[in-house]
């Protein structure tokens, strides 16, 4: 609230905006924490027989799922960057 | 079997085709032909040199070596691109609205256009790539060799050094035709990104396509691949969670720190909803490349004898199983992995080594003559071209001397973590204001020297500079100094020992440092361009010195920008300031834009200081803003000060104004009451003076006539005693220094004391008096005497002016809180509405027609007594006769 001539309250697409712009932010945070929280007690001296499958599987499908929600994302951001250019 | 001779040809023709590709996009791109070439996708595909040979070969031993440790490296970049709204987009914009020309420009641009700052980026920069191409030359080199032992008839199986030199020579002279063709880097190189682009997809379909072989031909498919993942011994001995965080780390700060990808990233992009594309796309060109290494990885561990070096199982599975074709395409990819990092690198190395050390050496010894001689242009495009030649010549040398036996990965992280020096400066610089020049050196300089101490330095295994000894007892036998294990910090894996120590002690002395140390003006208005950048995207300069020859710039921007882009930039400068011919003023908003776009040719500092010397290195400073904002505020205080007194001035004036005027009444006053006084005294002096005469000269006179004449004059001479008894009384009075005598009586006593004096008076006519009685009930404490000839006054004034035919006066009494008021009321006609302002007044007679004895001062008197007294008295209009109200406190 930088601009006290700003309205308190956004239209809905500027609302929208602004929640997909913290969706963004909070996309690269969920996903660090989710590659980090189970790796320490896989990557113990020796790992469970069997569970290199599934750490293996768990990995991969959770990046693809990244890069889904950032591809869903990135259209509308992009037009984000053009109607705001002084985002934030 | 492929000769080693048909290999040579292929890769010269791929190579040869690479030129076509990189020549076409080169000619299109001058002809504004963009098209394509500017599309989301070849910047995306651009970024995969982030995938080197390390990555096409290495991650497949790495994989063997510690599991699922590789993957850490993709995922890295991955949460960097996947987040790119927090950072990536601001580097863009920043990149773009300051014209950065690389990382070492960027720090040294955000902290006061530092050149110090970005002498340190760029050795530092240039120690961490050498190692990594030599990785590249290394690879290149084995993947020969293996083709030319595989090679049956087992002639002129060629030395690895000499194919890599050749390598080196061919990439330097690739680099040099495509990345220094176009000298401002922000015109960016289309050709070389173009041909990047193809080299990424030649990659990606070699990788992709010996994991389908893998997979379907030689495994069983996806169910037996993961059977045989499940059941694989993978060598895990040295994988754990902190290398898996440590590498993370690491290699999200190097998609960002690395000087290549910060040159495809933010010096190459061109629009930067491109990072939206590629927030999604580039993860997955890292996913795919990634998918299949860990099946190649356990059907080589399968497949391959055991002594078989597993960083090559890419090239080596199709060779065993004799697919040419597929061998030849898994070559190109390795291939063009290496070279496209290789000629990136190179362009980002050369134009940080040209613009911040060439530069800035040469500036120095030109400084004596403030004219700018030769042609600068030149001099960049040949220090670039050096430049690009001595890094490949470095990568070469540190190739021969470590003889290729480190393990591809190892030396990729060694790179990582130099670069990942620079992160927490970059960072700050970025996020945060306080950060400063004085911090971001002292901690750049110590991560630099722990990197070197703790990692590059051991990783000669005691062959250079640094001895086994060393590395296992600590220099001098000093155990807390042992290179790998600081402090006594034993047992960490070698990686994250080094990159806590270094990137923790960098951060907290560049954040300890910032803290303590104080800014230049320079700093602080960049830090807030770059901390603010998407509220300043226009980008203020600081204010050049407007006494700077336009000529002078002109002679400078040709030498650097060649002739026909200056004089345009100059043409449109001079027609945007409405000047339609001849050259624009020099005004800071075109001092600072073409400042701005030498900074895109030489980088910030170089563009900064010659411009300076130019400008007379007139910038200004905060003490001179201070001392600016000073002298306003100075300026204002006083006219502030000013402005009270002429307030109080103006007060005073009025307050001696009315003074003035009020003297000035009073002085009438004075007059009028003296010409009234001496009117009042001579009227009975002129009967005592005239009757005294006729005494003294009256032979004749009869006794009884004395006798009158002597009354007459005692008569007057009682009424004249009394005039000045009376004024006197006033003056005492009025000036306040009367003494009250108080005491304690009852108000019916005063008031009858009054009726009584007042009955003896001659000349009056008999008047019925009622007085209240209630009267006699009330109890005061005043002057008693004054109080009573304050009641005398007006009783005989009622005697003396009462017209009625039967005259009455009334008295009566009304108690409230703590005050008493007496109305004296008569009967008669009362005292005219225009009169009764004037009754209390001196002098005030209305009329003379019955004035006996009397000067008028009594009303004037019972004011002044009923003011000492405490108490007030006042005409009471709206009753039938003459009415006086006398209010006293009780």
């Amino acid at each position: 609230m930088k601009d006290p001539a700003s309205p308190q309250f956004l239209d809905r697409r500027s609302y929208r905006r602004k929640r997909l712009i913290d969706a963004a932010r909070l996309l690269p945070l969920m996903a660090a924490v989710l590659l980090l929280m189970p790796l320490p007690l896989e990557f113990a001296p020796t790992p469970a027989q069997g569970g290199a499958v599934a750490l293996g599987l768990y990995l991969f499908i959770l990046w693809l799922v990244l890069i889904l929600a950032a591809a869903l994302m990135s259209r509308p951001l992009a037009r984000a960057l053009d109607e705001r250019p002084s985002a934030d | 079997m492929l000769s080693f001779n048909i290999l040579v040809l292929l890769a010269t023709l791929y190579v040869g085709f690479l030129f076509l590709v990189a020549f076409g996009a080169d000619r299109r791109a001058r002809r504004g032909q963009m098209g394509w070439m500017r599309s989301p996708l070849v910047y995306t595909l651009s970024l995969s040199i982030y995938t080197t040979a390390w990555t096409f070969y290495g991650a497949v031993g790495s994989a063997v070596r510690n599991g699922f440790e590789f993957l850490a490296i993709y995922l890295g970049p991955t949460l960097v691109f996947v987040g790119w709204w927090w950072l990536l987009r601001k580097l863009v914009r920043i990149g773009r609205s300051q014209r950065i020309t690389s990382i070492a420009d960027l720090l040294s641009s955000r902290y006061g256009k530092s050149p110090f700052l970005a002498v340190i980026v760029t050795l530092l920069a240039v120690a961490a790539a050498t190692p990594y191409i030599a990785l590249q030359l290394q690879s290149v080199s084995r993947s020969f060799s293996i083709f030319a032992a595989s090679n049956a008839s087992g002639s002129a199986a060629p030395d690895v050094n000499f194919t890599a030199f050749w390598l080196s020579v061919g990439l330097a002279v690739f680099t040099i035709l495509f990345g220094t063709r176009s000298l401002d880097v922000n015109e960016r190189h289309h050709g070389v990104v173009t041909a990047i682009a193809v080299e990424a997809v030649v990659k990606l379909i070699a990788l992709l396509t010996v994991g389908v072989f893998v997979v379907w031909g030689i495994a069983g498919g996806a169910g037996d691949i993961l059977q045989r993942i499940g059941d694989a011994q993978l060598n895990t001995a040295s994988a754990s969670g902190s290398r898996w965080v440590a590498l993370m780390f690491l290699s999200a700060s190097a998609i960002i720190c690395l000087p290549r990808m910060f040159q495809v990233t933010v010096v190459e992009n061109s629009d930067e909803r491109h990072l939206a594309t590629a927030s999604w796309a580039f993860p997955l060109y890292l996913f795919l490349m990634s998918l299949f290494v860990l099946p190649i990885a356990v059907v080589g561990l399968a497949e391959m004898p055991a002594g078989a070096n597993p960083d090559l199982y890419v090239l080596t599975l199709p060779i065993a199983h004799n697919r040419e074709a597929l061998a030849m395409l898994a070559f190109l990819g390795g291939f063009s992995s290496a070279t496209s990092m290789v000629i990136v690198a190179a362009i980002a190395l050369s134009t940080m080594v040209s613009n911040h050390i060439v530069m800035p050496l040469w500036l120095r010894l030109r400084r004596p003559s403030a004219e700018l001689s030769g042609d600068v242009r030149d001099l960049l495009i040949r220090s670039r071209r050096l430049g690009i030649a001595a890094i490949l010549a470095l990568g070469y040398g540190y190739f021969r001397f470590t003889g290729g036996s480190e393990a591809l990965a190892s030396i990729g992280l060694i790179a990582f973590t130099g670069v990942a020096q620079v992160l927490p400066v970059l960072i700050g610089g970025l996020f945060w204001r306080g950060a400063t020049r004085r911090g971001a050196i002292a901690g750049l300089l110590a991560g630099f020297a722990l990197w070197v101490y703790t990692l590059f330095l051991p990783s000669f295994g005691g062959s250079w500079m640094m001895s086994a000894d060393m590395i296992a007892q600590g220099p001098w036998g000093i155990g807390l100094l042992r290179p790998q294990a600081l402090m006594g910090m034993q047992g960490m894996d070698p990686l994250v020992h080094a990159l806590v120590w270094s990137i923790g002690v960098n951060a907290v002395l560049f954040v300890g440092v910032s803290l303590v140390t104080f800014p230049s003006p320079l700093e602080r208005l960049q830090g807030v361009q770059f901390v603010n950048v998407f509220d300043h995207s226009t980008g203020q300069g600081p204010q050049a010195s407007m006494a700077v020859a336009a000529d002078d710039l002109l002679v400078m921007a040709q030498r650097i920008m060649g002739n026909r882009t200056a004089l345009n930039l100059f043409r449109e400068a001079a027609l945007a300031q409405g000047k339609g011919d001849g050259l624009p003023d020099p005004t800071p908003e075109f001092v600072n834009r073409l400042e701005r776009e030498l900074a895109g040719t030489v980088g910030a500092a170089t563009a900064h200081a010659m411009i300076g010397q130019i400008t007379g290195g007139a910038t200004i400073s905060v003490e001179d803003l201070i001392a600016v904002a000073d002298e306003a505020a100075q300026i204002m205080e006083h006219s502030v000060q000013l402005e009270a007194k002429s307030r109080e001035l103006a007060r005073t004036a009025r307050q001696l104004r009315a003074a003035n005027e009020k003297l000035r009444e009073l002085s009438v006053q004075k007059d009028s009451f003296l010409s009234q006084i001496s009117h009042e005294l001579r009227t009975p002096m002129t009967s005592i003076r005239s009757f005294a005469e006729i005494l003294r000269d009256g032979e004749g006179l009869s006794r009884e006539q004395a006798r009158r004449y002597s009354g007459i004059i005692l008569d007057e001479s009682i009424r004249l005693t009394r005039l000045l008894d009376e004024i006197l009384d006033l003056s005492v009075l009025e000036n306040g220094k009367v003494v009250l005598d108080r005491a304690r009586g009852n108000l019916g006593d005063l008031v009858s004391r009054a009726v009584s004096a007042t009955a003896s008076l001659n000349g009056v006519r008999p008047m019925t008096i009622e007085v209240a009685p209630e009267i006699s009930r009330i109890e005061l404490t005043t002057d008693l005497d004054r109080l009573s000839q304050v009641f005398i006054n007006l009783v005989s004034n009622a005697r003396k002016y009462c017209d009625a035919a039967q005259p009455v006066l009334k008295i009566v009494a009304t108690r409230e809180d703590n005050e008493v008021s007496i109305d004296f009321i008569d009967n008669g006609s009362g005292i005219a509405e225009k009169d009764r302002a004037i009754v209390f007044e001196k002098f005030a007679r209305l009329s003379d027609s019955s004035a006996a004895g009397s000067a008028g001062l009594g009303l004037a008197i019972s004011r002044e007594i009923m003011r000492a007294l405490g108490g007030r008295i006042e005409y009471l209009p709206g009753q039938r006769g003459a009415a006086f109200r006398v209010v006293v406190p009780l």
